[in-house]
């Protein structure tokens, strides 16, 4: 039984003559606990699909379903419940005048929770926060630490299911590898199930199962992390991407 | 015997703060000869004020103090502005990470490109009219005529890159300073534009400081490497083999990158010495 399956889902932005598809035919399926990559340059529909998926975009067509809910227009509360995401630029994604209590303890009492006192305490304790960071302001915390506050605001209603846009590209590469341990003990302490969206191939071997390759808004290729740790990909377009993942090489560039 | 273009002792970068001084750049010593050089390191690192420094483009109250900043043995601390005028975008000339951000939206592009050659060569406007679309060209872009008459806005982030390396080098510099030239750029256009930096480079025996955080990247495009943490540098080594790097800096940096071929179930974290921002700069010098 898949968690989230997604079937011909295809996006587009304005109409007429400025319609721009951004997301054509995307068809994948990701099990209970598993985690997925989606990987692509920017513009080729990732993060679109992520936000379909959240319910940010409202012009989409297709089927997607997420456990029981079938995805439509308007989604029931439990959905927005279940499913959490986390942005990319934590500098962008906090509320600059809400200290980390606020910003816990909103999204809590939305969700109709009662303890909230101890669920903020619980949860800074989860991302490796301590109590002393709880009545600090983002400006208060560096990159790594506001990315933690995020993935906590993300785990305060008890998601099963979390979608991750580029959460480390914004950090260092040492904070990018705190972030990425957490996140990959949380999922297997809660039992979660991951989208991650990311332009890194090395990050998405490293956290998922699985990965789907976009380019202009289609899916590519949907292939394993052991076919990519094997460097076997099918399309050219990925076998590209894996090139320039090792860094310079001045044959791979002739071949762009 | 090896030609040193550039040769730098005891560099610091130093900005008042109500809490007192805060040097950025505490005492860097490095030289670059017609080679590629690497400088990396994590946001703070004093990588980015290193290579403005040289340029003099540290804005007051900031501070710029060194023991030698040498241009072709020439002292650039004690030149006036308007020699330094001449030195930038002649001599020197940096591009920096976003070209957003560093190119005049409200002109056009073929403009820009012919008032910078203009300014430095005082050619007229035919001479240098011809020599922007043939900079154009020598970037690979496909249309250089069209994109003479384009505005900014209409190009797209690899086109703004190699339009400000175009730029850059229209006036022949010996010294080009790239701050991650590549970083907000997608992974295939980034193999593009280095290797056209990497062509213009080598044909034109340019010294090229490449800036990056991307330890993989310099290690597969420069010649020689140095690991700058908290303002100073900790370790210099040649590219090739910055995999054998022995300070735990530099060790614990490639530890944390998650690796394609090496799959680890968890990655190694950083744990920072203090004893690594207190031991003395490296010297980069030869």
């Amino acid at each position: 039984m898949s968690r989230v399956s997604v079937e011909n889902l295809n996006v587009w932005f304005g109409d007429g003559a400025d319609r721009v598809d951004a997301v054509k035919n995307a068809t994948f399926e990701v099990p209970s606990g598993a985690s997925f990559g989606l990987v692509g340059e920017s513009g080729s529909g990732k993060s679109t699909i992520l936000r379909a998926i959240m319910g940010l975009v409202t012009t989409w067509s297709g089927r997607m379903t997420v456990g029981a809910f079938e995805l439509g227009k308007k989604r029931p509360k439990d959905f927005y419940k279940d499913v959490q995401m986390v942005f990319q630029d934590p500098y962008a994604s906090l509320h600059p005048r809400h200290s980390v209590d606020q910003v816990l303890g909103e999204t809590l009492s939305l969700h109709g929770f009662r303890d909230i006192d101890q669920r903020i305490m619980k949860l800074l304790d989860d991302v490796g926060l301590g109590p002393a960071f709880r009545f600090r302001y983002p400006h208060q915390l560096s990159g790594g630490q506001r990315q933690r506050v995020a993935i906590a605001r993300a785990l305060a209603p008890e998601p099963s299911v979390i979608l991750l846009d580029e959460p480390t590209s914004a950090l260092d590469v040492s904070v990018q590898a705190e972030v990425l341990n957490l996140l990959a003990d949380l999922r297997e302490e809660h039992k979660l199930t991951y989208i991650m969206v990311s332009h890194n191939l090395a990050v998405v071997a490293h956290m998922c199962d699985a990965t789907a390759v976009m380019q202009n808004g289609e899916i590519v290729e949907v292939m394993s992390v052991a076919d990519m740790r094997a460097m076997k990909p099918t399309h050219p377009y990925t076998q590209h991407l894996l090139d320039s993942s090792f860094g310079y090489r001045p044959n791979a560039a002739q071949s762009a | 015997m090896r030609e040193t273009l550039l040769d730098i002792e005891n560099l610091r970068v130093t900005f008042p703060t109500r809490q007192g001084d805060f040097q950025a750049v505490r005492g860097v010593s490095f030289t670059l000869g017609r080679e590629r050089l690497g400088i990396v390191g994590e946001s703070g690192s004093g990588k980015s004020m290193t290579g403005r420094a040289i340029l003099r483009l540290i804005r007051p109250p900031g501070r710029i103090e060194a023991d030698r900043l040498a241009f072709h043995g020439q002292d650039l601390l004690a030149k006036s502005e308007r020699e330094m005028q001449k030195i930038r975008g002649q001599k020197i000339s940096m591009v920096m990470q976003d070209p957003k951000f560093s190119l005049n939206p409200v002109m056009r592009i073929g403009e820009q490109i012919m008032e910078i050659y203009r300014f430095h060569t005082g050619a007229g406007r035919s001479a240098a009219r011809a020599k922007a679309v043939e900079m154009l060209e020598a970037v690979q872009i496909r249309d250089p005529e069209r994109v003479m008459r384009a505005w900014p806005h209409e190009m797209s982030g690899g086109m703004g890159q190699r339009i400000m390396i175009a730029m850059m080098l229209v006036t022949e510099p010996e010294i080009l300073i790239a701050d991650e030239p590549t970083s907000a750029l997608d992974v295939s256009v980034q193999t593009q534009v280095l290797s056209i930096i990497d062509r213009l480079v080598r044909e034109r025996g340019m010294g090229l400081i490449f800036i990056s955080h991307d330890l993989n990247l310099v290690a597969s495009f420069c010649d020689r490497v140095l690991i700058m943490y908290a303002g100073r540098i900790v370790e210099v080594c040649e590219a090739g083999k910055l995999h054998e790097a022995t300070h735990p800096y530099t060790r614990g940096l490639l530890g944390s990158l998650p690796r394609i071929d090496a799959p680890q179930p968890r990655l190694e974290v950083l744990r920072r010495d203090p004893a690594w921002a207190e031991a003395p700069s490296v010297s980069g010098r030869r």
